[in-house]
């Protein structure tokens, strides 16, 4: 992993590419929820269909892990997009934003017989573009992006001179 | 100095590759700050956009003033003890009793359990005792008492000392010089007839809706308690809700536009929403029976009819005490709109239904429509009632300019060929496809409403949250209101005059639905023609 050798430039290039694009939805999506007052989960978790029902109902029912389901959320979206961007912690950042958005997913996954009250702005059977980020986070956590270009450069250094 | 550089530069000269390599590394490393840079510039913008649009929506519409009321007041004085009798202690009592800050035992264990008796500990204390308690069903009244004699209190009240007294009537309750004020949950046949009873006796009076079963009780009712020196209150909660607040402030604002139809709505599809409750959740008849109830009390001045559970339980079914979904649900509706707009008595009114659904021995229609016209308001108010459906058609005033429903939050749309918004739905500012402005009371502000998903939930009722807010129960504050009224001598808000236009336009629709024919209110008069 930690061998950076051995692709080609235009592999890094796109790698590094598709880390920024997915590091800046991320960083907005965490950043949204800020910008709007007393934003919460709750209307999102109501929607919630198939294994994770349960447990979304749960989180709705008491105001306190509401609370901190929202807070956590909010700034585990912002720490994973900044993260992503910098190619800081870049592995951890990918396999901590590709949980989350698998979480996003079960709580509605466009499977036949599910039907939500929110409208999307897609067409999905199964797959969905949440499922698809998700996966294309795990890519980039079995590449050493960070490595390629990122803060990671020097953190591979500081581990490096540590060893 | 010189040197130093020199000594560098040469350096740098010896290892130009090191040196460009370290470079890279450094531009390498550093590729998100640019990034960050765009990003941190485009959000600005972007929040400033919104923000701008938010604002200018509010303030063309004039609404920058309207803000949450502050927290509730605390009552001015409460120094003197009001003792307080139920009669009735059947499920709606239960609501009494625990806005009064009395609270079942058993309950109080449950819901600590489950971690929700918070809102209702916080409740303030009204210096309130339930002394006595009367009900025809000994099951009923022993909770009852139970409940009055309770170690709980909300609001940190001390448990009341006083004696807690089963009535076996309630003349006899109305004749004890230890009871102040009642609190009536009966069926509705009994509602008039008591409260007139209880303003003879000097006992103010807090009393479920409907205010009455028929003509001549409504108006010796309204009499008698105008001639009293009681304080009278209608048991209307909803308008006690915050939101109501802001829609009368948007009314004000004449945001809407000339308004010229309200529609009211009743969407129900269960057998419970359909008064069939007299099963428990086994499918077993629930207790009560002659040897518990005191039957002939219970009837009181309606056909004598034999033992039923089923009368027991259900007695909206039947007209004999009740006037169905008019007298249980439309009052409701009725006084939302008239504590908004003063409609009062309606010049004439249309109803027809049928019983299409629940084809069981019930008399009240389970589809109804009344159509009630206020010529002199240039209006029409519209009550569509259905209990094989729950599609929810919400509460909604409609008016040239914009459409405004009012649930559990208020919702304001624009009119598509509205006057006054055209400039602003032809530039764009305005959306006449989504709600323009919603009021959220768990949100405590007013709200343009910008993001698609945050439109969509707002039409939804779905942006409630309770992160910030305590939940005030509304029966509470509407409890509240008549003991705060009972104490400085004011007038409740739903007082005996708009009991007495809500009871004329309910009799006028049950009139209307019974005889099938269009009944009038003669003003002269003062009589349903």
């Amino acid at each position: 992993m930690k061998d950076t050798t051995g692709f080609t430039p235009m592999q890094r290039y796109v790698l590094v590419a598709l880390r920024l694009l997915i590091g800046w939805h991320i960083l907005y999506e965490g950043f949204s929820k800020l910008l709007i007052p007393n934003w919460s989960s709750m209307g999102f978790l109501s929607e919630s269909k198939w294994i994770l029902a349960g447990f979304s109902k749960w989180i709705i029912s008491s105001p306190g892990v509401l609370h901190a389901v929202d807070f956590l959320n909010t700034w585990g979206l912002i720490l994973i997009g900044l993260g992503l961007i910098l190619g800081l912690f870049t592995k951890a950042a990918a396999i901590s934003g590709s949980i989350l958005l698998f979480v996003y997913y079960l709580n509605n996954p466009p499977l036949i017989g599910l039907e939500y009250s929110v409208p999307t702005e897609g067409s999905y059977l199964i797959i969905s573009k949440t499922l698809i980020e998700a996966v294309a986070l795990v890519a980039l956590a079995v590449f050493p992006s960070g490595l390629f270009a990122g803060l990671d450069i020097y953190v591979q250094k500081f581990r490096d001179r540590t060893n | 100095m010189e040197k130093d550089i020199k000594a560098k530069s040469e350096n740098e000269k010896n290892m130009p590759q090191e040196s460009a390599m370290k470079r890279r590394t450094l531009l390498k490393a550093l590729v998100g700050i640019p990034v960050l840079g765009v990003f941190a510039f485009e959000l600005f913008r972007k929040w400033t956009y919104d923000h701008e649009k938010r604002s200018r929506v509010i303030k063309e519409l004039g609404l920058e003033n309207i803000k949450a009321p502050a927290v509730m007041k605390s009552s001015s004085s409460k120094s003197d003890l009001l003792r307080i009798g139920l009669i009735g202690y059947g499920s709606r009592a239960v609501s009494h009793a625990n806005g009064l800050g009395y609270m079942l035992p058993e309950t109080v264990e449950a819901m600590k359990k489950n971690d929700t008796i918070k809102d209702w500990l916080a409740q303030e204390d009204l210096n309130v005792a339930i002394t006595g308690i009367c009900d025809v069903f000994d099951l009923h009244a022993e909770n009852g008492l139970a409940t009055a004699r309770s170690e709980y209190r909300a609001g940190g009240a001390a448990p009341s000392k006083l004696p807690v007294k089963r009535y076996m009537s309630y003349q006899e309750m109305l004749d004890d010089k230890e009871i102040d004020a009642v609190m009536i949950a009966t069926p509705d046949h009994h509602h008039a007839p008591i409260t007139t009873a209880a303003a003879k006796a000097g006992k103010h009076v807090y009393c479920e809706k409907s205010p009455a079963h028929s003509e001549e009780q409504l108006y010796e009712m309204c009499d008698t308690v105008k001639n009293s020196k009681i304080v009278y209150q209608l048991g209307h909660q909803i308008t006690q809700s915050v939101i109501f607040q802001q829609a009368k402030d948007i009314i004000k604002k004449d945001i809407l536009g000339k308004i010229t139809l309200i529609e009211t709505t009743t969407n129900r599809n269960t057998a419970d929403g359909a008064w069939i409750r007299h099963l428990d959740k086994n499918g077993k008849p629930k207790p009560g029976d002659e040897k518990s109830i005191d039957w002939a009390q219970w009837l009181g001045h309606a056909p004598k009819v034999p033992f039923s559970v089923d009368r027991y339980y259900n007695w909206t079914k039947f007209f004999d005490y009740d006037i169905g979904l008019i007298g249980q649900l439309f009052t409701h509706e009725f006084d939302s709109v008239n504590q908004l707009l003063r409609i009062g008595i309606p010049k004439s009114v249309v109803s027809s239904g049928g019983i299409y659904y629940w084809k069981d021995n019930r008399d009240m229609p389970d589809v109804l429509n009344c159509v009630f016209e206020y010529p002199d308001r240039e209006l029409t108010l519209l009550y569509s009632a259905t209990l094989g459906n729950s599609r929810s058609r919400g509460r909604v005033f409609m008016g040239h300019d914009a459409s405004m429903e009012i649930g559990s939050a208020i919702s304001i749309t624009a009119d598509g060929d509205s006057t006054r918004y055209q400039k602003q739905i032809e530039s764009g500012l305005i959306d006449p496809t989504v709600p323009m402005v919603s009021f959220n009371p768990n949100r405590g502000s007013i709200d343009a409403v910008t993001s698609a998903t945050e439109k969509y939930y707002a039409a939804r009722g779905l942006t409630t949250t309770t992160i910030n807010g305590v939940n005030v129960d509304v029966t509470y504050l509407h409890i509240k209101e008549w003991i705060d009224c009972i104490r400085n001598g004011k007038t409740p808000s739903a007082n005996i005059e708009k009991a007495f236009e809500e009871g004329v336009a309910c009799l006028m629709a049950h009139k209307s639905y019974v005889e099938k024919r269009r009944t009038e209110w003669d003003p002269v008069s003062r009589k349903i023609v």
